[in-house]
C-alpha cells in the first residue's frame, strides 16, 4: 500500500480495518470519530475515491494508493480545499476537519471550492458530522469564504494558531503520540442493571496468550471518589470506585483486562467468568424517592459520601421559599401552572474519551488524556492512588470537542492502576458505543413551574418543583441541580419565590456535566412557562420580559436570601460602578430582527394548508464564572529573538482560547500572533489551572495570561529604559506613569514616562525608547507570571428568537428565522464569537428536535450514531448573530464568557414558536416529529 | 471498526462459499465493519467471485448481490425505462454517505434486511426476484418483498448465498414515485413509500420502513381512498428508535397518497 507517498508493507490483520492498519503504521492524520461509518471522521481516498476508512477491510486496499489528509498538504504548502478550511475556519475542534477536508477534496473544483445546489450539499456531507461549528463555518469554507486574518490583536478575527496543521490532519490529538511499547486496556461491562459481583474467576483470561494484567473490583483501591471534577473534590459525592462489586448501571465496569493488542484485551474479557446476583433496580426518578424503593448508595455513609439521603436515592436538595407562596398565588391575577420534561442527551465529542500512560525516565507517572480539566485530575489520581503531586504529570493534548463531557475522570484510573502495575505504557481507549451508553449524558429533569403575575404581567409568584435523574452515581449531579436553578429562577425579579429542587439516583447510565449545566434543563420549563403566562396576561412575550426581567441592583433571588455571593452586574471599567447589562438590549434586538425579517423569510413558507407558522423567544441568564473560585496562573517568557512563549494550564478543545490568548499577548506586547507560542494544559509545563468549564477559559485563564503579558510589557519597558538610560531606576519613572500594574486594557505602546517625556514603544523587533531600539538581544530572555481567581463574577444574557413552520400532518418543524442576540462585552475575537454561539444554537436545536439518548429497562438502545441523531450538515439552519454593546470590565479588555451560554435559550424559542404555530405546548423535548405531530392532532382534536 | 476474527478468505468459485463454523459471508463489509460482530471468526469474501454488477437480461435487469449502490445508481438505463428515477429515489432515502454507497452491495443491504433497507424498498418495488444459491448446489428463486420477512430476518437458510436479483423490464418501463420521511432531514427512513403503475394500468403500492418487512398492494387500477384505506388496515408498524408506529400509521398514509397522485396523474 502506498500512504501520501510512502510504502506500507505490513500485513493487515483479516478482520483489521484500514483505519486502525493506517494509525498503526503512524498514518495518524485518519481520526476515529465513530468507527462505524456513520461521522466521517477518518475519510481517506482509496485510489482517488473517498472512503470512510473504518468500513474498508484493510485486505481490500494493500495494492492501493491511500491519500489521507496529511498526503493532501503541508502546513505550509496547503492544498486549495486545506487553504479554504483555513481561510474560513470551518473547524473548533478540529477533529472531524481531516476527513471533512478529504471529503470536500473529493467533491471540490481545482479551486478547492464545491458547487453543489443545497440539496446536493446536505445529501453529500451527511456522512461528516461536525459537533462544534453547526456547519456554517464548513459552508463557508466549501464555498470559499474567508472569515479570519493571520495577523492582528484584540478584536480582529485572528485564526486559531493550529488551523494550518488541523486542515492537514498533523496537529496530534490524544492518541496521536504515543510511547513504544504500549499495551492496550479493555473493559469488561456488566449485563445488569443492579446486582452483587458475587464472584469473579479470571484465570482463563490469564491464561490468554498476550495478556499482561486482569483487574477487578480485588485491584481498586479502597478510596471512593466521583468521576466529576470541580476546583473542589468535595462538591461531588464520594460514590464511585475503580472497580466495584456492585453493579448499578448497565454496562458499568467489573473488569479491565491490560494485553498486547485491544483485541487480545477483548478476547481476554470474554474469558472471564463473572457470577451476579441481579438486584431490585429503579429506574423511575419519582419512584426513587418513594419508601421501599431499592436504594442505589444505600450502602454509603451520607456525610462521609457527602449524600444529601441515601436512604431516598437523593444526592442533592435545594428547598427553600422567600416570602409567603400561597398567599401571594392566592392573590395574583393570573396564575399558569405546567410540568416539563428534557431528555439526556449525549456530548458526542468527536473524539472519545481516552488516555494513555506511561513512567518517564524518572519513574514519574505521565498520563495523557483528552480532558477539559488535567490539573483536576492529577488531583485526584494522587488522591485514589496516594501519590505525590510532584510524581504526577497529566498533560492534555488538543481535545476532540468536550462539551462537559470531558469535565469527567472516566479513562485516567484505570490507565494509571495498569501502568503502577506493569510498570509498562497503556492505553485505554473509549469506542463510540461506550461513549452514547456508559459515559456520562446530560441530566434527564422534569420541572413543574407555577407562576402567577398582577394584572399588568408583573410576576408576583414563582414555584419551581425540580426533579434530576443524576443515575447511578452522582458526578455533576449537585452542581448541575444547584446551577440549574441560579440564574434561571434568578433571572426574573420576583418578590415571592419557592424553589424544590432533588437530583436522585437511580439505576441508569450516570448524568453528567453538559453545556449549560442544568440551566437549559430548567429555563425549557421556565420560558415556556413565562411564555403561556404572557399569553394569559394578554402580553407580547418580549414585553412580558421586559416587565420581568432583572435590572441592575436587583438581587439574583432563588430560594432564600443570599448576602454572600460575589455574582452581580459587572462594571464598564475598573473603578467606574457603572454595570455592564445587555439582557434589555437582546430583547430588542431579536424582536426587530424577527420583526424585519417577517415580510420575507430567507426559507420560504411551504406551500398548503398543513403548515402553520409560529415565532417564539427565550430568555438566558448565566453567571460568567462558577461560583467559588476558579483558579489560574499563567507565564508569558520572551526570548532573546523576540519569541514569546505563553504557559497556561487550560485546555484547548475547540473553545478558541488559544487564539484568544495569543491575540492578549500579541496585543499587550505589541507583536504578530505567529511570534506568539502557547505551552497549554500541561501540569509540568504551567501554574495550576482548574481547567476548562464554566467558560473560563477567557475570562479566567485569558485574565492571568493578560496580566502575566502586562507585567512582561513593564518589565521590558524599565529594562529598555535601564539599557537606554544606562542606568538604573527606570521602573519606579514606569510605575508612576499612571497605570495600575497588570492592567491588560492598553495597547503595546507606553507613552509619555514623565522623568524625560520619552516615548517608549514594545513593539515586534524590540523596545523603542525615544529614536533608540533595544533588541531583546540587549533585553535578553524574561518572562512574569499573572494570575486569576474567577472572583468577582458578573452575568452575560442571551436572547433567541426563532420563527417556524409546522407541517401538522407530520410534525415536522421547520426553521424559518434563528435568531440569537448575546451580550458577550467586548469581543475579543468575532469569528470565535460568532463559532461558538452558531455552535451552541446547533447543539441546542439538537436537544430540541432530534437527539436522544433512549433507555428500555435501563439499558440503552441509541448505541451507535445510526441511532443517535446527531445533527447533520442538513439539520442546522443559518442563525444571525447579533451583539449587545456592552463591556465588563471584569473580563479581559472587557470581554464577558460565551461559550456554553448561547445553548440555553434554544430548546424553550423553539418550544415557544412552536406553540405559537400550533396552539398546543409542547411539555418535552426533544421535540421530533412523531411527538409534534402528536400534539398538532390532540390541537386538531379539541 | 477491526472485527476480532483469525481468518478472511477470498471465494473464487461457488464450491468456496461454504462456511465454516463461525464464518460469515463479507460482501462490500460496510455494515459488517460497523458493529462489533460476537461469534464470527471468519470472513468468506464475495467480492472476488467476479459477477458483473448490472447486466441486461431479456427485457429486463440483472443485478448482482455485489453490485454497489453507486454503481447500481451510475448505471444508464435503457431510455424506455421510465421507473427509473425510483432507483435515485431509493439510494437517495439510503443513510448511508455517498462514499459508503461506493461500497456497500445491493446484496448486502437486502440480506441485512433492516425495515429501512431502500434497496429492499427499490426492488421489491420494481417486483425484482432474488435468485438464491442453496449450500447443496441449487438455485431458487423468490421476490425480494417475501425474501425480507422481519427486522433482520430473510427465507435465507444457512449456507444459501444471494447470487443476483432479476428485475422485469415491464417495471422497469412504469410509472413509478416514491417517498421518504425520517425523524430528520436526511435521516434514516421511517416510512419509505413507492408506486408502480404498469403499462396494463396494474398499480403496485409497496410500503417499506413503516412496517417490519415490506407491504406490498396491488390495484388494477387507481385505488379509490378507500381501498387505500383498507389496503393499510391492520398492518403491523415497526416501532424503533426512528419514529413512533402512530406517526409512522400516519405519515406512510399520506406518503401514499403523495405517490399515488404522481402515478396517476
Amino acid at each position: 500500500m502506498r500512504v501520501d507517498g510512502q510504502d506500507v508493507t505490513a500485513e493487515p490483520a483479516p478482520g483489521q480495518c484500514l483505519r486502525t492498519f493506517l494509525r498503526q503504521a503512524g498514518h495518524v492524520a485518519v481520526k476515529k470519530g465513530c468507527d462505524s461509518g456513520d461521522c466521517g471522521a477518518c475519510t481517506v481516498l482509496v485510489d482517488g475515491q473517498p472512503r470512510h476508512s473504518c468500513l474498508v477491510p484493510a485486505v481490500r486496499a494493500v495494492d492501493s494508493e491511500v491519500t489521507t489528509a496529511a498526503g493532501l498538504g503541508t502546513p505550509d504548502a496547503l492544498s486549495p480545499v486545506q487553504e479554504a478550511f483555513v481561510d474560513a475556519q470551518g473547524f473548533q475542534c478540529g477533529f472531524c476537519t481531516a476527513g471533512m477536508v478529504v471529503t470536500a477534496t473529493a467533491l471540490a473544483d481545482e479551486d478547492g471550492h464545491v458547487h453543489l445546489d443545497e440539496d446536493g450539499l446536505v445529501r453529500r456531507l451527511k456522512g461528516n458530522l461536525c459537533r462544534c461549528t453547526g456547519y456554517r463555518a464548513v459552508r463557508d469554507a466549501l464555498a470559499g469564504k474567508s472569515n479570519v486574518v493571520r495577523e492582528g490583536g484584540v478584536g480582529d478575527p485572528v485564526a486559531a494558531p493550529a488551523g494550518r496543521r488541523i486542515v492537514c490532519g498533523r496537529e496530534p490529538f490524544t492518541l496521536d503520540e504515543t510511547p513504544t511499547g504500549l499495551l492496550h486496556l479493555a473493559v469488561l461491562g456488566a449485563p445488569h442493571v443492579h446486582a452483587r459481583v458475587l464472584s469473579i474467576d479470571t484465570t482463563r483470561a490469564q491464561a490468554l496468550p498476550g495478556v499482561h494484567l486482569v483487574l477487578t473490583h480485588r485491584d481498586s483501591p479502597d478510596v471512593l471518589f466521583s468521576t466529576g471534577r470541580h476546583q473542589h473534590r468535595t462538591d461531588d459525592p464520594d460514590d464511585t470506585r475503580v472497580l466495584d462489586d456492585v453493579v448499578r448501571f448497565h454496562g458499568q465496569r467489573v473488569a479491565a483486562v491490560v494485553a498486547d493488542s485491544v483485541a487480545v484485551a477483548r478476547a481476554a474479557c470474554a474469558l472471564i467468568d463473572v457470577t451476579y446476583e441481579p438486584l431490585p433496580a429503579v429506574l423511575d426518578p419519582e419512584e426513587a424517592r418513594r419508601p421501599g424503593a431499592p436504594l442505589v448508595h444505600g450502602d454509603k455513609d451520607a456525610v462521609t459520601s457527602r449524600i444529601a439521603d441515601p436512604s431516598r436515592n437523593v444526592v442533592a436538595a435545594s428547598h427553600g421559599e422567600v416570602g409567603d407562596l400561597a398567599a401571594a398565588l392566592a392573590a395574583s391575577a393570573h396564575v399558569v401552572r405546567g410540568t416539563w420534561r428534557t431528555s439526556r442527551v449525549s456530548h458526542a465529542a468527536l473524539e472519545t474519551h481516552a488516555a494513555v500512560g506511561w513512567l518517564d525516565d524518572d519513574g514519574r507517572l505521565v498520563v495523557r488524556t483528552s480532558t477539559q480539566v488535567p490539573f483536576l485530575v492529577r488531583e485526584e489520581l494522587c488522591h485514589l492512588f496516594g501519590l505525590d503531586r510532584e510524581r504526577v504529570r497529566v498533560v492534555a493534548a488538543r481535545v476532540g470537542g468536550g462539551f462537559g463531557g470531558k469535565q469527567e475522570l472516566l479513562t485516567e484510573d484505570l490507565v494509571t492502576l495498569a501502568v503502577l502495575r506493569t510498570g509498562r505504557p497503556v492505553q485505554y481507549e473509549m469506542t463510540r458505543e461506550d461513549e452514547l451508553t456508559l459515559a456520562p449524558c446530560r441530566h434527564p429533569v422534569r420541572v413543574e413551574v407555577t407562576l402567577g403575575a398582577d394584572t399588568d404581567g408583573r410576576l408576583t409568584a414563582m414555584h419551581l418543583d425540580v426533579l434530576s435523574d443524576t443515575g447511578a452515581y452522582g458526578n455533576h449531579g449537585p452542581g448541575v441541580l444547584f446551577h440549574g436553578i441560579h440564574e434561571s429562577v434568578a433571572q426574573y425579579r420576583c418578590p415571592v419565590k419557592r424553589v424544590d429542587a432533588e437530583a436522585v439516583y437511580t439505576h441508569q447510565l450516570p448524568s453528567g456535566a453538559f453545556r449549560g449545566y442544568g440551566l437549559g434543563q430548567v429555563l425549557f420549563a421556565l420560558e415556556s412557562a413565562v411564555d403561556e403566562l404572557a399569553r394569559e396576561v394578554g402580553l407580547d412575550p418580549f414585553e412580558m420580559r421586559r416587565r420581568n426581567v432583572v435590572r441592575p441592583g436587583d438581587p439574583f433571588l432563588v430560594n432564600h436570601a443570599d448576602t454572600t455571593t460575589d455574582l452581580g452586574y459587572g462594571v464598564r471599567e475598573p473603578g467606574d460602578d457603572t454595570p455592564s447589562y445587555g439582557l434589555v438590549e437582546c430583547l430588542d434586538l431579536v424582536q426587530d430582527a424577527l420583526g424585519t425579517t417577517r415580510a420575507g423569510d430567507a426559507v420560504a413558507v411551504p406551500a398548503g394548508d398543513r403548515w402553520r407558522v409560529g415565532e417564539g423567544v427565550a430568555v438566558a441568564m448565566i453567571a460568567t464564572i462558577p461560583p467559588r473560585g476558579h483558579h489560574s496562573t499563567a507565564t508569558v517568557s520572551v526570548d532573546a529573538c523576540g519569541r514569546y512563549e505563553v504557559a497556561v494550564g487550560t485546555a484547548e478543545f475547540g473553545n478558541g482560547t488559544s487564539t484568544v490568548h495569543v491575540q492578549l499577548v500579541a496585543t499587550t506586547l505589541g507583536t504578530t500572533p505567529d511570534r506568539v507560542r502557547l505551552r497549554q494544559s500541561d501540569t509540568d509545563r504551567a501554574g495550576f489551572d482548574t481547567g476548562a468549564y464554566g467558560s473560563t477559559g477567557s475570562v479566567v485563564a485569558g485574565r492571568a495570561v493578560a496580566q502575566a503579558a502586562a507585567l512582561l510589557r513593564e518589565d521590558l519597558v524599565a529594562a529598555a529604559r535601564a539599557v537606554a538610560d544606562g542606568a538604573s531606576g527606570a521602573w519606579s519613572d514606569v510605575a508612576a506613569s499612571g497605570a495600575a500594574p497588570g492592567d491588560a486594557a492598553g495597547a503595546g505602546v507606553w507613552a509619555g514616562a514623565p522623568a524625560d517625556d520619552v516615548t517608549v514603544v514594545v513593539g515586534a523587533d524590540g523596545v523603542r525608547v525615544g529614536d533608540r531600539l533595544v533588541t531583546f538581544t540587549e533585553l535578553g530572555p524574561r518572562s512574569a507570571e499573572g494570575s486569576h481567581h474567577g472572583s468577582p463574577r458578573s452575568v452575560a444574557f442571551n436572547v433567541h428568537g426563532f420563527r417556524v413552520a409546522v407541517d401538522t400532518a407530520t410534525g415536522t418543524v421547520r426553521i424559518l428565522q434563528s435568531v440569537q442576540a448575546a451580550d458577550a462585552g467586548v469581543v475579543l475575537n468575532p469569528e470565535q464569537l460568532r463559532g461558538q454561539i452558531e455552535g451552541g444554537v446547533a447543539q441546542g436545536i439538537g436537544s430540541a428536535l432530534q437527539e436522544e439518548t433512549v433507555l428500555v429497562d435501563g439499558v440503552v438502545t441509541s448505541r451507535t450514531f445510526r441511532g443517535y441523531r446527531v445533527p447533520q450538515l442538513a439539520d442546522v439552519p443559518a442563525t444571525r448573530v447579533l451583539l449587545a454593546r456592552t463591556r465588563d470590565g471584569l473580563g479581559p479588555h472587557g470581554a464577558k464568557s460565551m461559550s456554553e451560554a448561547p445553548y440555553n435559550p434554544v430548546a424553550p424559542a423553539l418550544a415557544n414558536a412552536v406553540r405559537d404555530a400550533l396552539g398546543v405546548r409542547p411539555h418535552e423535548i426533544p421535540m421530533t416529529k412523531d411527538r409534534v405531530w402528536r400534539l398538532a392532532r390532540g390541537a386538531a382534536a379539541s | 471498526m477491526d472485527l476480532d476474527v483469525a481468518s478472511l478468505r477470498r471465494a473464487r468459485t461457488r464450491a468456496d462459499l461454504r462456511l465454516a463454523p463461525g464464518e460469515q459471508l463479507l460482501a462490500g463489509g460496510t455494515w459488517l465493519f460497523s458493529e462489533p460482530q460476537p461469534g464470527v471468526t471468519g470472513l468468506v469474501d464475495l467480492t472476488a467471485l467476479g459477477w458483473v454488477p448490472v447486466e441486461r437480461a431479456g427485457d429486463g435487469l440483472r443485478v448482482a448481490a455485489t453490485c454497489t449502490v453507486e454503481q447500481l445508481a451510475a448505471y444508464v438505463p435503457d431510455p424506455a425505462w421510465t421507473g427509473w428515477p425510483l432507483v435515485a429515489g431509493c439510494v437517495d432515502a439510503l443513510l448511508m454517505s455517498f462514499k459508503v454507497q461506493a461500497q456497500a452491495t445491493v446484496g448486502g443491504n437486502v440480506a441485512l434486511a433492516l425495515p429501512a433497507g431502500a434497496m429492499t424498498a427499490l426492488l421489491a418495488a420494481l417486483d425484482a426476484v432474488a435468485v438464491v444459491w442453496a449450500a447443496d448446489g441449487t438455485d431458487r428463486r423468490e421476490p425480494v418483498a417475501d425474501l425480507v420477512v422481519g427486522p433482520g430476518r430473510t427465507t435465507l437458510a444457512p449456507g444459501e448465498v444471494v447470487r443476483a436479483f432479476d428485475v422485469p423490464g415491464h417495471a422497469l418501463r412504469a410509472r413509478t414515485a416514491v417517498r421518504q420521511i425520517s425523524l430528520t432531514a436526511v435521516g434514516r427512513s421511517a416510512s419509505l413509500v413507492a408506486a408502480r403503475r404498469d403499462e396494463d394500468g396494474t398499480l403496485t403500492l409497496t410500503v417499506t420502513a413503516a412496517t417490519p418487512r415490506p407491504v406490498q398492494r396491488r390495484f388494477t387500477g387507481p385505488p379509490t381512498s378507500s381501498q387505500v384505506t383498507d389496503a393499510l388496515a391492520g398492518l403491523e408498524w415497526f416501532d424503533d428508535l426512528h419514529g413512533a408506529p402512530d406517526w409512522r400509521r400516519a405519515v406512510t398514509t399520506l406518503l401514499v397518497d403523495e405517490v399515488l397522485a404522481e402515478v396517476t396523474a
